[in-house]
């Protein structure tokens, strides 16, 4: 085989081990999957070296177009700030994980090198010769055949379980009328009005930065809750002075 | 090429997959490493598929091919049960699910 197989391999081994890493240790979960994207469209690329194009191409499109795609939407849907905590909370587990995990793909790792080093593959050009969807196609529908119609019937079950479980059963009387919105808004307590803007001022309008109320006093209405979290110094949210 | 190098690789993969399960308390960073996994043995097979001499070739490639398929239903119904999670406990770390009844 050509020596450019091995330099492209030698190359995307790095892409698909650091994303790998990255997903597995990334605090924010959205970070978390976008590393996985990377792993997946390099082993992509080997399969597409390993005279598997096909497989390639449903990998790239499947995985990272359709299932990471998912992944984000449930991210997005479950909120942004879902990122783990790395709070322990079973005794151990951290030495158990790094233990199993590290140990497993060392174990494995090593034993396939000592096996594998210095096979010299078959190949599949004879297979492939007239066409590797073809030959695959040949395999799935006159010996996997079953197995290929019990896959689309498991496929139809899935798509109609998810539907069912992701269903919100929503009851005539629950949703609530425009009288009661109103009563809602309007009822002592909440506040009727927009929020007040956050502050403009000469020398800054970022959104950081607090509108002022009538009296000057500064309004926490006026700036998004998620910015405390973001721990903003004082003179970070302060309004800067026009006066030099 | 040399066959070693992405059987090498699955297996790292498949580690940090196994690591990712264990270490994650999100359920959808668990089912992401379990994707990992899948992965790593997908990338095993179309690797074996090359390097034996079968008597039935491609057939790594079709088992590959069951596999993705398997994991896009998995996926599918484990994202739907995550979302009915969130939607009951606001929560999705799987050490806040309650094992033990409760009273709803």
């Amino acid at each position: 085989m050509s020596t450019g197989e091995a330099v492209t391999f030698w190359i995307l081994v790095w892409p698909a081990l650091v994303g790998a890493i990255g997903m597995v240790l990334a605090r924010n979960a959205i970070h978390s999957a976008l590393w996985l994207v990377l792993t997946m469209l390099s082993i992509g690329v080997f399969y597409v070296l390993q005279s598997a194009p096909f497989i390639g191409m449903a990998q790239i499109i499947v995985y990272t177009g359709a299932i990471m795609m998912l992944f984000l939407f449930v991210l997005m849907l479950v909120g942004r700030d879902a990122s783990d905590s790395l709070i322990e909370t079973l005794r151990g587990q951290r030495v158990a994980a790094v233990l199993l995990g590290i140990g497993f793909a060392a174990m494995v790792g090593t034993g396939v090198y000592r096996a594998m080093d210095n096979v010299t593959p078959a190949g599949l050009e004879q297979a492939n010769a007239q066409g590797n969807v073809e030959g695959i196609a040949r395999l799935l529908f006159t010996k996997y055949v079953f197995a290929f119609e019990v896959t689309s019937a498991l496929l139809i079950t899935a798509a109609v379980g998810a539907m069912v479980l992701a269903h919100k059963e929503r009851r005539k009387g629950e949703k609530r009328g425009q009288p009661e919105t109103m009563r809602a808004r309007f009822y002592p307590g909440n506040y009727p009005g927009p929020k007040p803007g956050p502050g403009v001022y000469a020398t800054s309008d970022s959104v950081a930065t607090p509108g002022r109320l009538p009296d000057g006093t500064l309004t926490d209405r006026s700036i998004s809750k998620i910015l405390p979290v973001r721990e903003l110094t004082s003179s970070e949210s302060a309004p800067k002075g026009t006066e030099k | 090429m040399r066959p070693v190098i992405p059987y090498v690789t699955a297996a790292l993969l498949f580690g940090l997959g196994v690591y990712g399960v264990l270490r994650r308390r999100n359920a959808v960073l668990v089912l992401m490493s379990v994707e990992l996994m899948l992965n790593a043995v997908n990338l095993i097979l179309i690797t074996a598929d090359t390097t034996v001499r079968a008597a039935l070739p491609q057939t790594g490639q079709v088992f590959a091919l069951f596999v993705i398929v398997i994991a896009a239903a998995e996926v599918g119904v484990g994202l739907a049960i995550v979302l009915q999670l969130y939607r009951l406990r606001a929560t999705v770390a799987v050490d806040d699910v309650p094992l033990e009844k409760v009273d709803a």
